[in-house]
């Protein structure tokens, strides 16, 4: 398994891969505190981004992860206190 | 409102064809006769029995379709989408402009979005569940089409899906006119189907009624002494139906034609000894339309290339129409029986026929006098066309018929 902290170039290669990104947003801009809604991503859009965030850094995500985390800040954040806690680093 | 003297009117066409994208592409290409079956490429078939496709070469999706829509979208829906943009662009129509409750989406299909479904599965069977994309809950489904040309455009007013093979894709038509009859003004319709993939292409064989031929001019060979069965191809048509009120009101493009009656009929279950229904679904057809045989200036074939059903098809055609009695083609000789796709794209060529008053050819025929029909082999033919009637049968009994009309004004 991936040995490294999940990095917003992490986050933006999996949402481009998983689902794709929307024409009207800069994905390379500083997205880091604009809610996913606003970039274009669904709740199904999330759930595909969580699935492959887990195959990837071998982690089990709950469910609320995806749910309350509303930035990719946010998204980061809990998904490195997982990957900590699960000692994947 | 009751419907009664409510006309349905095509306004906007939208087609993909393996023989052309768009449809002065794919008219010209039909009125020449050119075909666009060949070897498979979007996957080596050297280990299947049936090799030839009409394959769509010159779509790409990339240029017709934002970024968010690829990762949750099959081949078959990629199309469509871009289909139904095609249509709504040819119509004049900015659905943004229009009320969204008043724009319905209906559309037939045959198997579903079979190449999304055939990666996800691999993935779900090598490496587990957590590796199958959110989007196969939704991107492999029957009704996936008209859902997102639906989301896509904002047209929420009645929406649904027709599932019975290849009449789907008249029975869908047969559907929007209902909507249409009950109030709503514009709804897009028609199919587009594609499942070329090792999945898909199984599938299909499974009916035993592929061709086996290596040679693309003699595989796909309906009302021929030599036919061996079909080419499986993709692709299909969306249209835009209008009430011809609200296609006036808007100052709408002179439609195209009518949509002027339809009938369909079940066959009876195999060994009772009772006989098939196409005959009966055209006779509907032609009543539910006002119009006499003799009111029809061609037939547009569902053309199986499979012996018996292609005797049943030219016994039905005789029976209403008589020996000889009326021109008939098939045009999908040239592009392989796209499933639910293939009568849109037949009602697609039947009203082209209306406009420019030419009958497409069927190409690489030599018909087999036996079945006593004036099938338009070789050239186009000139002819005044004010009616046509597109047959359309789907595997398990489904017969289907629809009459396309000039409209009168």
């Amino acid at each position: 398994m991936s040995a490294h902290e999940f990095t917003v170039a992490d986050l933006k290669r999996i949402l481009r891969e998983g689902a794709g990104a929307d024409e009207g947003v800069d994905l390379d801009g500083d997205i880091l505190d604009t809610d996913f809604e606003s970039l274009g991503y669904d709740s199904l859009a999330m759930l595909e981004t969580g699935s492959r965030i887990e195959r990837e850094f071998g982690v089990t995500l709950d469910d609320e992860v995806l749910t309350e985390a509303e930035t990719p800040r946010a998204l980061i954040e809990a998904v490195n206190h997982v990957v900590v806690r699960s000692g994947a680093v | 409102m009751s419907g009664a003297g409510v006309r349905t009117v095509v306004t906007g066409l939208g087609v993909a064809a393996p023989n052309g994208c768009g449809v002065e592409a794919y008219w010209a290409a039909v009125r020449k006769g050119t075909s666009g079956i060949g070897r498979v490429s979007r996957f080596d078939p050297a280990q299947y029995p049936a090799r030839l496709a009409g394959e769509i070469t010159d779509f790409v999706a990339e240029d017709h379709l934002p970024g968010r829509l690829l990762p949750q979208t099959d081949r078959m829906t990629r199309i469509a989408l871009a289909s139904a943009d095609w249509a709504l662009a040819d119509a004049g129509v900015d659905p943004r402009n229009l009320p969204e409750y008043g724009m319905g989406v209906i559309t037939a299909s045959s198997s579903g979005g079979f190449e999304f479904g055939q990666r996800e599965l691999r993935a779900l069977w090598s490496k587990g569940g957590r590796h199958v994309s959110a989007y196969q809950s939704f991107a492999w489904f029957y009704a996936v089409n008209s859902g997102q040309i639906s989301i896509r455009n904002g047209m929420r007013g009645p929406s649904g899906v027709v599932v019975s093979d290849q009449a789907g894709g008249l029975d869908a038509l047969a559907q929007a006119r209902r909507q249409i009859r009950k109030g709503t003004g514009l709804v897009m319709s028609g199919a587009v189907d594609a499942s070329i993939c090792p999945w898909g292409w199984v599938a299909q064989m499974a009916s035993g009624r592929l061709s086996t031929s290596e040679d693309p001019e003699r595989a796909y060979l309906p009302f021929d002494a030599a036919a061996r069965g079909h080419v499986p191809g993709e692709g299909g048509a969306l249209l835009v139906l209008e009430d011809l009120e609200h296609a006036r009101a808007r100052q709408a493009r002179t439609p195209y034609g009518e949509i002027a009656g339809y009938g369909s009929a079940m066959d009876p279950r195999p060994g009772s000894g009772r006989p098939p229904t196409l005959v009966r679904a055209i006779e509907l057809a032609l009543a539910d339309a006002g119009a006499a045989p003799e009111d029809i200036d061609v037939v547009f074939a569902d053309a199986a290339a499979v012996p018996a059903l292609d005797r049943i098809e030219a016994e039905a055609v005789s029976r209403v129409f008589g020996p000889r009695g009326v021109p008939v083609t098939a045009p999908k000789t040239m592009t392989g029986r796209l499933y639910s796709g293939a009568a849109p794209l037949d009602v697609a060529a039947a009203l082209l026929a209306l406009r420019d008053q030419v009958i497409p050819p069927s190409v690489g025929v030599t018909p087999d006098p036996g079945y006593a029909l004036d099938l338009v082999v070789g050239a186009e033919r000139a002819a005044p066309v004010r009616s046509a009637l597109v047959v359309a049968r789907g595997h398990g009994g489904f017969n289907s018929a629809l009459v396309v009309r000039a409209v009168r004004t």
